[in-house]
């Protein structure tokens, strides 16, 4: 970290540094920041942007930057203020690190802070008549200011950019997304393959996709906005409500952050079964996604055997944690009950039934010769556009990405199993499909280990560890990622150290895999045809609540 | 052979006696029309519930349950569903062209319908030409599905349809040469000639080798020219929400989905009659016992038994299968069916010169 701080601040003389954190914290102004970032990419191959997250501090605004060297696995985080807080502008940096785009585009949205130099300066999710920036400190709520709107959103083809002219100062040009004499249909947002409340305006030469506008935030519930205003035992809740086929994981991480923030020590036996539950959910998002992947092209028959399947692991959640979908398993210190007696022989039987119909699923669909020429070469995405755009998860490692943060950041017990990273090199969407297969296989090896363990531990047990009754963090902020179902999920979480009994968090923000996998859609689909799209789409595999957190 | 015409003749001689002809051949008209569409909308109802009992048996599924014994009056209840649903005008459509089109969609396929023998007799009329005609009235389908395309004025349906006409004339091609093959084999176009001339063996065996071609190339594309999985392009569910229907509702959505399954029925039976002997019995050379319990199972049971087993694979195509992509469809039709079609013509024309087929004499 020394040697890390001591190449910075050769790059940039401007920065000041905190070592004190988890991760190496830089403040550089903002004038220096463009400047930084390229030096931080092209020379400390700093190259991959994994989370950017706006924060008010009341008198300032500003944003903060993780990035990770995906060779190294080093991951800092810089801290850009604001100046004037009336009219917040910061230097953008998405033709730094393609990911920013849509990223920045979230940050205007919700803080106001207009990046410079951006060249798609929308709101993300909110429409674009909205009053106000909701995540500011001093935001107006009051439901006069934002009326349900019935009417449609006027200028909606209409984009703008901030740029500085020769002269230093920043103008505003106004562009339009489409030429008026593009064909442009709205796929979504309800159509059945978006999976969910999503819309593309995707412009059409024939059957060829010339361009795709994602428009999302249909569904987006302000999960950010309301963790605020409740304790931290609270806002466990809202993680299962983003990727609702990784809630055990998105769950998991918001207790490891907490946790990590607390000092606490979880017992081992909670955190092998925090761990189980984990995999299983992968295993059930990943025959869910074999499922959709395989009905929106057409083959609905192997959708219900993914299905089918999956109703094993939901039976075994179902007898554990009482509910299917929201479960609410995990919490701070451990897990909320200890498990089902029968639970390990449940989890060894879904392992046997599953690992027998994988090679039902391999006939009846990976080797169809249909199957194989909508998706084989369809949808490429090059290693280091996956980096640039930070595309993790299985699409991530179908374009040959090391990213899988069990093995780059291990947490929970990970470093204790054997299992292979699945890692593919075509990055076409028949790769993303089959990193799937080949993880779901992974998993269950993980699982039959872990059963081995929890037996040695004893079926039942210590689950949870002495908590106390207030939770209160010290003043400071964390960030943890964990390997969700789609890609690696981030949890910031930032504590004023309020000292008030029922603290709440001052700022947290939830880093969804699925919110950087939308950015590649446009990069992907382009000049491919409107089926491709929607194999693109399918293989791609984001769930849309994860999106519009 | 039971015939059937002895008894239609019969009919025909005692319409004549009690009226004047123009009015017995009115009457005729109109009870051949009652009992066709009669029959067209209990096969269609028929279909309907056999596809959702393959389907739900293919996904390991029960399928429909609920409604009367074993779910068998699912059926009434989803017609009546459709039938009493509104139909919704839209604004910007062509008034009279949306009207119009599922109309055409269904004439089309009541035509092809009305061509099919059920028996021997068991026919509306027995054209020298049979085969031709439903070629050329088939192919009225493609424009009443252009036409709904067009004039709903929306965005899906317009890709639908232009998909739709590409693929349905293209594979119209590949129909009409496998049809072809066969008519070469028979030296007729009639349907009960060519049905005839199978009475000792089935076209499928008699032409071996270019027969099986004529109908693989056959399956393909029909399923292609029905629209059906995995050619469901112009409909394609998980791409156009519904493709060139996406705008119609109630009974209007209710004639195309009509004409869906009945044309399944009709390429079932064309299949059925052109390949596998229409109502001719299961003969197998030699085994005279064997072939005199085969005798005794009446045709028309023989011609539907065939057609449902035809439609059983149809079915089970489309629910194996992914769907292909336009330019892929386009391909196969162009570069491999078409191609392979016509040199199968030729292979065929010299077994029937050279006396190469079983049964020659």
């Amino acid at each position: 970290m020394a040697d890390l701080k001591e190449q910075i601040g050769k790059l940039c003389a401007a920065a000041t540094f905190d070592a004190e954190g988890e991760f190496l914290l830089v403040e550089v102004p903002d004038a220096q920041w463009h400047a930084l970032a390229v030096a931080l990419k092209s020379e400390l191959h700093f190259d991959q942007l994994i989370a950017l997250v706006g924060v008010d501090w009341g008198e300032t605004l500003g944003v903060i930057y993780y990035m990770t060297n995906t060779a190294t696995g080093d991951i800092i985080h810089v801290k850009v203020v604001a100046a004037d807080r009336q009219q917040p502008r910061l230097h953008s940096v998405s033709d730094v690190w393609a990911v920013a785009n849509y990223q920045e585009r979230e940050a205007y949205d919700f803080f106001g802070i207009v990046f410079v130099g951006h060249p798609d300066m929308r709101r993300f999710f909110l429409r674009n008549d909205w009053v106000g920036h909701p995540l500011r400190k001093d935001y107006d709520a009051s439901p006069e200011k934002n009326p349900i709107r019935l009417d449609d959103e006027v200028r909606e083809d209409y984009t703008c950019s901030w740029v500085e002219d020769e002269n230093g100062q920043v103008v505003k040009r106004v562009g339009k997304v489409f030429a008026d004499d593009e064909y442009v249909i709205n796929v979504g947002p309800q159509h059945p393959s978006t999976h969910g409340v999503m819309r593309y305006r995707v412009s059409l030469d024939g059957e060829i996709v010339r361009k795709v506008d994602v428009v999302s935030g249909y569904i987006h519930r302000g999960i950010e906005k309301m963790c605020e205003s409740l304790t931290w035992p609270q806002t466990l809740l809202y993680t299962e409500r983003m990727d609702y086929m990784a809630a055990h994981i998105n769950r998991h991480c918001l207790c490891l952050c907490i946790e990590k923030a607390l000092g606490l020590e979880v017992p081992r036996r909670a955190e092998l079964i925090r761990l189980m539950m984990d995999e299983l959910m992968r295993l059930s998002s990943h025959l869910l996604s074999y499922g959709c992947l395989t009905m929106d092209q057409g083959a609905t028959t192997a959708f219900f055997y993914g299905f089918r399947d999956r109703e094993l692991i939901y039976d075994i959640f179902d007898r554990t944690c009482g509910a299917r979908m929201s479960m609410s398993y995990s919490t701070i210190g451990g897990v909320v009950a200890d498990v089902h007696p029968d639970f390990v022989a449940d989890v060894r039987h879904a392992c046997d039934v599953i690992e027998k119909n994988m090679k039902e699923y391999h006939q009846l669909f990976t080797g169809n010769v249909i199957a194989r020429n909508r998706m084989i070469g369809v949808g490429m995405l090059s290693k280091e556009q996956a980096i640039d755009y930070c595309i993790t998860g299985p699409s991530g490692r179908a374009s040959g990405v090391h990213c899988d943060v069990r093995k780059t950041h291990p947490y929970s017990l990970y470093d204790e199993f054997d299992f292979d990273e699945v890692v593919r090199t075509e990055g076409d969407s028949m790769a993303r499909y089959m990193v799937r297969m080949d993880e779901m296989l992974q998993s269950i090896k993980i699982l039959r280990q872990a059963c081995d363990k929890l037996e040695q531990e004893g079926l039942q047990g210590e689950f949870c560890a002495k908590v106390p009754k207030m939770i209160k963090l010290p003043a400071g902020h964390w960030y943890q990622q964990v390997e969700a179902s789609r890609g690696a999920f981030g949890v910031y979480i930032e504590s004023d150290g309020d000292p008030k009994p029922f603290q709440k968090p001052y700022r947290m923000h939830f880093q969804s895999p699925c919110f950087n996998l939308i950015g590649v859609v446009d990069l992907t689909c382009r000049d491919n045809m409107i089926a491709d799209l929607i194999t693109i789409t399918a293989s791609i595999d984001f769930v849309i609540p994860d999106i519009d957190r | 052979m039971f015939d059937l015409s002895s008894v239609t003749s019969w009919l025909d001689e005692w319409l004549n006696g009690v009226m004047p002809s123009w009015l017995a051949t009115t009457t005729e008209c109109v009870l051949v029309a009652v009992f066709l569409l009669l029959a067209y909308s209990v096969l269609a109802m028929i279909y309907i519930m056999y596809e959702r009992w393959v389907c739900g048996w293919i996904q390991c599924r029960r399928g429909p349950l609920r409604v009367g014994p074993a779910g068998s009056l699912q059926i009434f209840a989803d017609v009546f569903k459709i039938l009493t649903k509104e139909i919704i005008t839209l604004w910007s459509t062509d008034k009279f062209l949306f009207f119009l089109a599922p109309f055409l969609v269904v004439t089309a396929s009541v035509l092809t319908f009305a061509c099919l023998p059920w028996g021997k007799g068991f026919q509306i009329i027995d054209f020298n030409i049979g085969v031709f005609f439903i070629i050329a009235v088939s192919s009225i389908g493609v424009l009443g599905i252009l036409l709904a395309g067009w004039s709903s004025n929306s965005k899906y349906t317009l890709i639908g349809a232009m998909r739709s006409g590409a693929q349905m004339i293209s594979y119209e091609l590949s129909v009409g040469i496998s049809i072809l093959t066969v008519v070469c084999l028979a030296g007729t176009m009639s349907i009960t000639g060519l049905v005839e001339a199978q009475s000792d063996c089935w076209f499928l065996f008699k032409g071996h080798l270019p027969a099986v071609i004529a109908f693989i190339i056959y399956i393909i594309a029909a399923n292609a020219e029905n629209n059906r999985g995995p050619f469901d392009l112009p409909e394609a569910e998980h791409e156009l929400t519904a493709g060139y229907h996406t705008e119609y509702s109630g009974i209007h959505y209710g004639l195309f989905y009509l004409a869906e399954y009945l044309n399944l029925f009709v390429v079932s039976g064309i299949a059925s009659l052109l390949f596998l002997g229409g109502w001719m019995p299961l003969h197998i050379p030699g085994l005279d016992g064997f072939n005199a319990v085969m005798d005794f199972i009446p045709g028309t049971l023989w011609f539907l038994g065939k057609a449902f087993f035809m439609t059983f694979i149809f079915m089970w195509i489309r629910w194996s299968f992914p769907r292909v992509r336009i330019d892929q469809m386009l391909a196969l039709e162009w570069r491999y069916l078409m191609p392979i079609g016509l040199v199968n013509l030729v292979v065929m024309a010299i077994v029937v010169t050279q006396n190469w087929y079983f049964g020659a004499n």
